[in-house]
């Protein structure tokens, strides 16, 4: 099947939603990883402080892909979700329990132990049940008639929970990144304690992940298309470079420059994925061009792309823009 | 019926939708209520609207945070239980859908933080603005929803290509004459869900002897829209039901509990159907009035269910009763709001306590309808999930278990009912408290994030508040 452009248009929009909505609620997440490491209520209260204004909004570009993915590529939508069904499940209690936590907690009284537990646990969950998904994606789906031929534990295996992990830490990293970048004083100095030890699991967990595909079976098209894309191994190289950088500027105290670091490292890894896989959406059976739905559905769907994503866009900057700089509410 | 992933999934749908849809109708004729009495307050500068207005933004605030929530699940639903209905028919859902989130969360991602936020950093005229937009980002949200299902009820502009279901008409798809009848149904349903919500907390008010203001500005209004909206509502109902009849005859004769075809056709009142015997066990009738009702002929011939094949046949039980609940739930209003104006012209609406009672008793009736109706669409629809088209037995997720759904359906439940039920406590006792808030802006409170906003608020009743008007 020929690639039209709108197939690429669609195409390029959810690649664009993935990345921004794995760099935002992922540092969001992080933030939650490394919330339920810590017991002292005052380093806790600027945790949720820092990441308050921001998160909902970072966890609007999940509904856009699902909704983009259903719109654009209706068979992906439905093979992935059949395909993790469980793993999707436990995503959305994920998101649930951490979504009310921000506001219960407050109220809770004595009960408050248990939306921090919920919020801690929700943010472990969805992360690593996204890493999960990546990992059992690169092993490769199987399909047939267009619908999910495996049974509901198909994406169990070593080698998933070894990418569920490395998101976690990965998001954990993130999050450490963006309250060294956002607080000062003591919660600075414990995130700052945190970056070297997240780098090493990342790049334990990640680069194994990355060498199992070029060494098992299961990802000889992987290897293949590393083979005939050479250039393609600029990015993993660029991927250590920057995880090497954090640690760097981590050291010197670099406040501004270990978060943009850790995106410049999930950028490598996500180009790297992208030089493996394309042009297959669903590894190994979906490509991009058999998924698209008809033109007609794609073009009918462009104007609500090009209309509402620069407002949402525009949107979250402004938001951004007016919750700059340092956190300085402190306690409360 | 067997406890097939079938089923399964089906009941599973039916949960989280009955508790998703909850939210929505109360929101989307809040929406419009915070507006309306925004533009009233900008026209006359009455302190107690204000108060009225600030006391039901909390409400909607927190409702419209558990609608988010429990529709990002809905969301989900289509992919991970009913696979092959998204891959046979994705190019049609998957745009309307999708629109429904782009519109919902352009205007949710906008204005809801200025009209949650806003009011010290905006001109009156902007805040009234966005508190318009707010109200038509739920009207748009609920268009398109109801565009899909409307398609899903009665499918057109479309052909099938290698058994999927490929758009060639949009216009037909989106603006088709049976959306343009359903939608100002479902609008009309969430107006009255609101405005009975509306005037029950303000007899409640009234009842008890506090806000007496507030209490009886939410009484009078609601009672007067709702006495307005009911007709146009019952009319609405009839064109639907007109629809029914010629487009899906099976769910009408279900509704009507007519097993033989008749001539002429008698209206069933109530009664008791017997699926098993095929006849109704006990039942009122009115000869001639069910070939009046369809056809507008007092000796019209009418189908009955024995003219489908026994697999193209809905239950007959849920349309049957959930039909009449729903009309019942409608006269309830139909009574109350007229009698309800009839005391406000005798000036007597506010000391006649047996009527505050009722009306306060009516709270759920707006709720209780739009379920019992959605029932009756949905059920009716049965056994086709695309009517004519696919078969719900066809339609879903090949891969799924009978473990694997039971497992998940009881999650739902139980997750559901904790934070339902803290949600549904914290909205109770917001409503129990009352508008006491005169404060303006909240400090504190962020945007995008809706629930906060109660709370924030409640807080602010202390030292935080700033200066009223």
């Amino acid at each position: 099947m020929e690639l039209s452009n709108l197939t690429l248009f669609w195409a390029g929009v959810i690649a664009l939603s993935i990345f921004i909505y794995v760099i935002l609620d992922g540092f969001d997440l992080g933030v939650g990883v490394l919330f339920g490491t810590t017991n002292e209520d005052t380093r806790r209260v600027q945790m949720m402080n820092a990441i308050a204004p921001f998160w909902d909004g970072n966890e609007t570009w999940l509904v856009i892909i699902g909704a983009s993915l259903f719109a654009a590529f209706p068979v992906v939508y439905a093979v992935f979700l059949s395909a993790f069904y469980l793993p999707v499940l436990l995503m959305l209690f994920g998101l649930i329990f951490r979504g009310i936590a921000f506001e219960f907690r407050d109220r809770a009284g004595s009960m408050q132990w248990f939306w921090d537990r919920g919020f801690f646990l929700g943010s472990v969950v969805v992360a690593f049940v996204q890493g999960a998904a990546i990992g059992a994606m690169m092993r490769g789906v199987p399909v047939a008639n267009n619908q999910y031929a495996g049974d509901a534990f198909g994406w169990l295996h070593p080698f998933p929970v070894l990418t569920g992990i490395g998101l976690v830490l990965g998001y954990a990293l993130l999050g450490a990144g963006w309250l060294v970048l956002k607080s000062e004083g003591t919660l600075r100095d414990w995130a700052y304690a945190r970056i070297p030890w997240l780098v090493g699991g990342v790049f334990l967990a990640l680069g194994l992940a990355f060498l199992v595909p070029l060494t098992v079976d299961a990802g000889a098209i992987a290897q293949s298309n590393l083979r005939d894309r050479p250039w393609g191994f600029a990015f993993p190289i660029l991927a250590v470079a920057a995880l090497v950088g954090v640690v760097a500027c981590a050291r010197a105290r670099r406040d501004e420059l270990p978060f943009p670091l850790t995106i410049l490292f999930f950028l490598a890894s996500y180009l790297t994925l992208g030089v493996m896989f394309w042009p297959y959406m669903v590894p190994y059976s979906i490509t991009v061009a058999d998924a698209a739905a008809p033109d007609v559905s794609l073009g009918f769907f462009f104007y609500g792309g090009v209309i509402v994503l620069p407002v949402i866009f525009l949107y979250s900057i402004g938001v951004y823009y007016i919750f700059r700089g340092k956190d300085r509410r402190g306690y409360g | 019926m067997d406890f097939d992933p079938v089923f399964l999934s089906r009941l599973q749908f039916g949960f989280v939708i009955t508790f998703h849809i909850i939210f929505p109708s109360f929101t989307i004729g809040l929406g419009a209520w915070l507006a309306t009495i925004e533009g009233a307050r900008l026209a006359t500068g009455n302190p107690v609207y204000r108060r009225v207005f600030d006391f039901w933004l909390k409400v909607f605030a927190l409702s419209f945070g558990m609608g988010v929530v429990t529709g990002i699940v809905m969301a989900f639903q289509f992919g991970t239980n009913w696979s092959v209905l998204a891959e046979r028919t994705g190019s049609i859902q998957g745009p309307l859908l999708g629109y429904e989130a782009f519109t919902a969360f352009m205007l949710e991602a906008t204005f809801f933080g200025v009209m949650l936020l806003g009011r010290d950093r905006v001109s009156p005229r902007v805040y009234f603005f966005a508190c318009c937009m707010v109200s038509l980002g739920t009207m748009f949200s609920s268009f398109w929803i109801l565009a899909n299902n409307s398609w899903m009820q009665v499918p057109i502009g479309h052909t099938i290509v290698d058994g999927k279901l490929i758009p060639s008409d949009w216009r037909a798809i989106v603006l088709g004459p049976i959306q343009m009848v359903r939608w100002p149904h479902m609008l009309l349903a969430a107006f009255l869900t609101s405005g009975m919500s509306i005037a029950a907390t303000g007899a409640w008010y009234l009842l008890r002897g506090v806000h007496r203001d507030e209490g009886r500005v939410m009484l009078h209004w609601s009672l007067g829209l709702v006495a307005v909206l009911i007709p146009i509502q019952l009319f609405f109902g009839h064109l639907t039901g007109l629809y029914v009849l010629k487009h899906q005859p099976a769910k009408f004769a279900a509704i009507e509990a007519r097993w033989k075809n008749q001539q002429p056709a008698s209206e069933v009142l109530i009664a008791i159907p017997d699926p098993v015997s095929e006849r109704n066990l006990f039942a009122i009738e009115i000869p001639r009035l069910g070939s009046f009702i369809a056809s507008g002929n007092w000796t019209a011939p009418e189908v009955g269910l024995e003219s489908f094949p026994p697999k193209d046949r809905p239950s007959v039980i849920i349309p049957f009763f959930a039909f009449r609940i729903m009309v019942g739930m409608g006269l309830i209003m139909l009574a109350v709001s007229w009698l309800g104006n009839l005391l406000r012209f005798r000036d007597r609406l506010e000391t006649t306590r047996w009527f505050l009672w009722c009306t306060f008793l009516s709270f759920p009736t707006g709720f209780i309808a739009v379920l019992a109706g959605w029932y009756t669409a949905e059920v009716g629809r049965q056994p086709w999930v695309v009517y004519g088209l696919l078969r719900t037995a066809d339609a879903v997720t090949p891969s799924l278990t009978t473990g694997t759904v039971l497992f998940s359906l009881v999650s739902y439940v139980l997750v559901y009912a904790v934070f339902i039920g803290f949600g549904t406590y914290y909205i109770f006792k917001l409503l129990r408290q009352g508008p006491t808030v005169e404060a303006t802006a909240i400090r504190g409170a962020t945007a995008s994030r809706p629930m906060a906003f109660a709370d924030d608020a409640a807080s602010a009743t202390g030292n935080q508040s700033l200066a009223g008007e």
